[in-house]
């Protein structure tokens, strides 16, 4: 098996430059990749355009990133929890494109899959159709839109091992295995890395082929963004 | 005229048996109490979840289990996770038989928004942009006039649209009413001591009224 490990978050995203454009899995703080962030805050890369399903909060996830400016566009589908997203977009320091969620997954299987575009219905009739081409299909009208191209796609899973393959854990999937797909340098840090033949092969979410620099991540924090409880 | 509650009860006596229903925020999570005793529903949650069970226990909570307001929650036996391109390709294949949310507008030709106030408020579409694109069934739960005391049942939207043609029926605190397929709000039933007249006056959309509108039974 091909060895994909790599020593640390720091070392896996050395080579993401300034200007880059970059996948980042997770939905809300749920199974964000929190090394790979921490590493990035670090490393201090600028003018990135961060491809994510939100914002994350202000001393979180991309929050982090946004507090120090590293970020020069987001793609995203709801940044609703995020004051200093909110601050940077009306002083017009950052640039947002909002879209709608499913297109925004399907754009990353559309790259993982191989295929340029996909239609859609969602937004048809919207700000978000602006500009696209539409076709008829069946008498309902659909938006054509475009495959993702990103330079490198972070993905956090639960486990996963040394060829790269990827197990996923509860709703913490989410954005995962899809960002995981769509990127031209895929980097997963995973809770717990095995040796190959660890892993039943019918249980791997994400084949490691996708995946070309894995490593074992660390202090997870694993913040909740909105805790709800029951009494007993 | 009905609180939220009323509102989620009304909601949940248009769930039927044996589907699949996604259920937005605010409001619309409530339906989730009120579906009957017996009913075999599945509630999605577009992270990725079908078989969405009540919030844990405290001290029970798990960070990798979510629904899409981020709220942590429970399975059930027969729940499944999967990935978000998955998760909207059963909507937009439209497996899920019914959608619940909230709105800022309706149009009396279905048109909805509830996304954007320009200038104002910048949270984004989440997945309501593919939901009601696909959803066979729409039903809005919101109430019926805004904080400003003006109407948000419309002859045409003003804010940003989130998808066109599309909302089935409304709930709010004075009525339930149903968009006809040529536009038009027809008045169905009334809550509970609301008057006709009121309901009127807070719809500034064309509003349908034939014969007798029965009160709500909750």
């Amino acid at each position: 098996m091909i060895n994909k490990t790599v020593s640390s978050a720091e070392v896996a995203i050395a080579d993401i430059k300034d200007g880059m454009t970059v996948l980042f899995g997770g939905f809300g703080l749920c199974g964000i990749p929190e090394n790979c962030i921490a590493a990035l805050v670090k490393q201090g890369t600028k003018n990135l355009t961060c491809i994510s399903n939100n914002a994350g909060v202000d001393d979180f996830g991309i929050g982090l990133m946004l507090h120090q400016k590293q970020v020069k566009k987001m793609i995203s589908s709801y940044v609703g929890e995020n004051a200093i997203f909110e601050q940077q977009l009306l002083s017009g320091e950052l640039e947002v494109e909002l879209i709608p969620q499913g297109t925004l997954a399907t754009r990353c299987l559309a790259a993982g899959y191989g295929m340029p575009a996909i239609f859609t219905p969602a937004g048809v009739g919207t700000e978000v159709a602006e500009g696209k081409e539409t076709r008829v299909f069946k008498g309902k009208e659909y938006l054509l839109e475009m495959a993702f191209e990103a330079d490198f796609a972070l993905v956090k899973a639960w486990k996963g091992d040394t060829a790269g393959n990827l197990i996923f854990r509860s709703t913490s999937r989410n954005f995962n295995p899809i960002m995981a797909m769509a990127g031209k340098i895929t980097i997963a840090e995973v809770e717990e890395l095995v040796e190959p033949g660890v892993l039943d092969p019918d249980q791997i979410h994400t084949p490691g082929i996708y995946v070309h620099r894995i490593f074992q991540g660390k202090n997870y924090e694993k913040r909740i963004e909105n805790r709800t409880t029951r009494s007993k | 005229m009905l609180d939220k509650i009323g509102i989620a009860k009304r909601i949940a006596q248009e769930i039927k048996d044996g589907t699949y229903v996604n259920l937005g925020i605010g409001i619309p999570t409530l339906v989730a109490n009120y579906i009957p005793a017996g009913f075999n529903v599945v509630l999605q949650s577009e992270n990725g979840l079908l078989g969405m069970g009540p919030f844990p226990f405290e001290g029970e909570e798990d960070p990798d289990l979510i629904n899409a307001g981020k709220q942590t929650i429970t399975t059930l036996p027969g729940s499944v996770v999967f990935d978000s391109a998955m998760s909207f390709g059963m909507i937009r294949a439209q497996k899920v038989d019914l959608t619940i949310l909230g709105a800022m507008e309706v149009s009396e030709n279905g048109d909805i928004a509830n996304w954007k106030i320009p200038g104002k408020m910048v949270k984004g579409m989440g997945g309501a942009m593919d939901l009601v694109a696909s959803a066979q069934h729409i039903i809005v739960a919101m109430q019926h006039v805004n904080k400003a005391g003006e109407s948000k049942l419309l002859p045409a939207c003003t804010l940003p649209l989130t998808g066109v043609n599309c909302v089935k029926k409304i709930v709010t605190e004075l009525a339930v009413l149903s968009i006809l397929p040529n536009g038009g709000f027809k008045l169905e039933e009334r809550a509970p001591g609301v008057s006709v007249e009121e309901i009127k006056a807070a719809t500034s959309g064309k509003l349908i009224i034939e014969g007798e509108i029965p009160e709500m039974n909750i």
